[in-house]
């Protein structure tokens, strides 16, 4: 058989039923063979539509999201969705095309050297030069993805080796020596992490993506409610924990929450679950872990210590290690009350806050819309956002309820991810409401996967927070600039409501709360994707901030 | 501070771009690197020599050991390790005495004399950075005209 056939045949193996993906020259066996086999195809408009695709079907059904484009700039134009899925651990098959091993290195036409240029931004990546090794590359390349940390795989595979006829044998198991992704719970690490624990005075859980990756949800609430510990989490983090839970103080950070990160920074001790401490969480690294005490539990040990100095390391997959955890703290019997000065203290910050955070006084403030957004919106709902505003407007005012509905691009940051992760995202699940919470500057980087919620039967609902500008650029122009606005202007353009109905999706623009709300219910029950153009006031910041270099004490406060 | 790191690694193209493309881009130093392949065919062992504070080679050794390709990676201990480079000087002959001279100051470190021309000697030394340094300085009086070193390669001593 050729290297095309028993490339769909081993990818059918691994249980794939869909893959997003543009055919181009040097892909066009494998989509000869994507003709005759039985997974479905999903069309995009740009390659780097499809990888956001796939790594939102991928964080969603947490088994690798896959997606096919043809070499050169195709290759290349799944680059950035590659990295985004590196950036944030989500598990994704990248197929690319490549131009026949004879011409590799001689420029050939549409050719582009993509295992070199995807190296850093991959978990793993091959280019088989025979057809006899694709089954094998395929089982091991899912394996890698999916396994341990999740990341990006990417296979490269030449054109001649696509037609190429070979022996195909699917391997049982996966044999490569320097990969080893799981490790014992480390129980006398965790003993000593519940040790500290009960002896300090003010403890906090971070709950961070490694939650959510290794669905560790419920876990986490028996460890808190046992030990009557409050729980804030990272933004990739957000929904870990259920938002609506007395002990939830939501995301810290940048844009964290004004009790969370105050109350992370009076902390003298943190367990730490399944996050790397990045500076938009943790702010300076060096005032984070000042006076505090860390536990850090992780599946990748090269995490441990890379930013911040731990007292405790829990290294292994973070489910296992936090049911060690929950089975010795019942056997030891140490439940504790909220009858101490710390959790009475957390109740008083998060109380205040929570009444005296001041918000946008208009109609159509960002608060105002998103909660009206959240009330609407069954909880067991997928969202995933933008970036920009809109996105830290989500972390602060959309209040995710059932944990692992909430998806956004953390870690690379990149527009234009949310809508195709959407996309993606109900592939996976098409019996839930999936709603896209997007900026205006962001939903123009993809806003023509349109065509491929409409043409594909997969509708989503894109909640356009539109401010006419980029922004979060124009809050830091207003902020560190002095008000010099550059590059920010986006202007009536277009017209989003006419957009969405050139595609045959659904535009509604929503200028009043009651608009908002027949907007969203008429967006749940239609058949299309809809597109809900929100335009609110373009001066409106996101506060809290804590500045870029500064400590999460320095927040800056709606005055 | 330097450390000596044993690297081994399966014998496939392109781990060498993958090994010095992660000190690029987690921004560490390579200072010198030799690559080769074991006494098992499927695999290589790199030595790879490095600079930065403890902690800085604590994260380098644990993003190698990361990495898909790599099989074990080691910190060597300097005090229990042999470890060796070889370098080549191109030294410069300008009068009679100089050759003699050149002559003496190589076998006082065990160096090997090649190519010994009317105005240029080679000479080979395979010994410690810190040796070669010192054969280097010594040698500058009569002008180096070339250097040519291996980096350094090592093995850690068996315990019995």
């Amino acid at each position: 058989m050729i290297g095309a056939r028993a490339l769909m045949l081993s990818l059918e193996k691994e249980g794939v039923k869909e893959v997003f993906g543009l055919p181009g020259g040097a892909n066009l066996p494998m989509y000869d063979e994507l003709y005759k086999s039985n997974i479905r195809h999903i069309l995009v408009r740009h390659e780097q539509d499809a990888a956001h695709m796939a790594d939102g079907f991928g964080r969603v059904s947490r088994k690798p999201g896959v997606c096919f484009a043809t070499s050169g700039p195709g290759a290349t134009n799944l680059l950035t969705g590659i990295a985004t899925a590196q950036a944030d651990s989500a598990p994704m098959v990248a197929v690319t095309g490549q131009v026949p091993v004879a011409m590799i290195g001689k420029d050939a036409f549409q050719e582009s050297d993509i295992i070199g240029m995807a190296n850093p931004a991959v978990k793993y990546s091959y280019q088989p030069r025979t057809p006899e090794e694709i089954p094998e590359i395929v089982k091991q390349g899912f394996y890698i993805a999916e396994t341990g940390r999740p990341g990006p795989v990417l296979l490269d595979i030449p054109k001649d080796v696509q037609q190429n006829e070979g022996k195909f044998t699917f391997p049982d198991e996966v044999r490569i020596p320097g990969y080893h992704p799981w490790t014992d719970p480390d129980i006398p690490s965790i003993e000593k992490a519940i040790q500290l624990l009960m002896t300090s005075e003010k403890p906090i859980i971070l709950a961070g993506g490694g939650v959510i990756i290794s669905s560790a949800f419920a876990e986490l609430q028996s460890i808190a409610e046992m030990l009557m510990i409050p729980v804030v989490t990272t933004f990739k983090g957000k929904g870990a924990f259920p938002e609506n839970h007395p002990l939830s103080l939501g995301p810290i950070g940048m844009h964290g929450h004004a009790e969370a990160n105050k109350l992370m920074t009076e902390a003298d001790c943190v367990l730490a679950i399944g996050t790397r401490f990045s500076d938009r969480s943790v702010g300076t690294f060096e005032e984070f872990e000042r006076n505090l005490k860390i536990i850090h539990m992780d599946v990748d040990p090269a995490e441990i210590g890379k930013n911040q100095t731990t007292s405790v390391a829990v290294v292994g997959d973070v489910q296992a290690s936090l049911r060690i955890m929950v089975k010795m703290i019942i056997k030891k019997s140490m439940k504790k009350s909220d009858d101490n000065p710390w959790s009475k203290h957390v109740n008083e910050v998060k109380d205040y806050w929570r009444e005296n955070l001041k918000l946008h006084p208009g109609e159509m403030g960002a608060a105002k819309i998103l909660r009206k957004l959240r009330e609407l919106l069954p909880k067991e709902s997928i969202v995933t956002t933008e970036v920009g505003q809109h996105q830290m407007w989500a972390s602060l005012f959309y209040d995710v309820i059932q944990p692992g509905t909430f998806f956004s691009s953390t870690g690379l940051g990149t527009m234009g991810w949310g809508f195709p992760a959407a996309i993606g995202a109900k592939t996976a699940r098409p019996d839930v409401p999936v709603v896209d919470i997007a900026g205006d500057g962001s939903f123009n980087m993809t806003e023509h996967s349109l065509a491929t919620s409409v043409l594909e039967d997969l509708p989503v609902i894109v909640f356009l927070i539109n401010n006419y500008s980029l922004g979060m650029v124009a809050q830091w122009q207003r902020t560190f600039y002095d008000r010099r606005m550059i590059g920010i202007d986006l202007k009536k353009c277009p017209d989003y409501v006419k957009l969405a109905e050139s595609y045959g999706a659904q535009g509604i623009r929503a200028q009043s709360m009651d608009e908002l709300e027949k907007a969203i219910k008429s967006g749940l029950n239609s058949d299309v994707a809809t597109v809900i153009d929100i335009p609110i006031d373009p001066e409106e910041d996101v506060l809290p901030f804590v500045a870029p270099g500064t400590s999460l004490k320095e927040m800056i406060l709606p005055s | 501070m330097w450390a000596i790191l044993s690297i081994k690694v399966e014998n496939k193209p392109g781990i060498l771009f993958k090994v010095t493309h992660l000190f690029r881009s987690r921004n560490f130093n390579i200072d010198s690197i030799s690559v080769g392949v074991t006494q098992d065919p499927k695999f290589s062992r790199m030595t790879i020599t490095t600079i930065g504070d403890e902690k800085q080679i604590a994260q380098i050794v644990k993003q190698l050991d990361k990495m898909i390709d790599t099989i074990e990676v080691h910190r060597l201990d300097e005090n229990n390790t042999v470890y060796r480079e070889l370098a080549m000087f191109k030294i410069k002959v300008s009068k009679p005495e100089d050759s003699m001279e050149i002559n003496k100051l190589a076998s006082a470190y065990d160096a090997k004399i090649h190519d010994a021309k009317k105005e240029s000697i080679m000479v080979e030394i395979t010994s410690t950075p810190h040796q070669i340094a010192a054969f280097e300085e010594l040698a500058k009086k009569f002008g180096i005209l070339e250097i040519a070193r291996t980096g350094i390669t090592a093995l850690q001593r068996s315990k019995h």
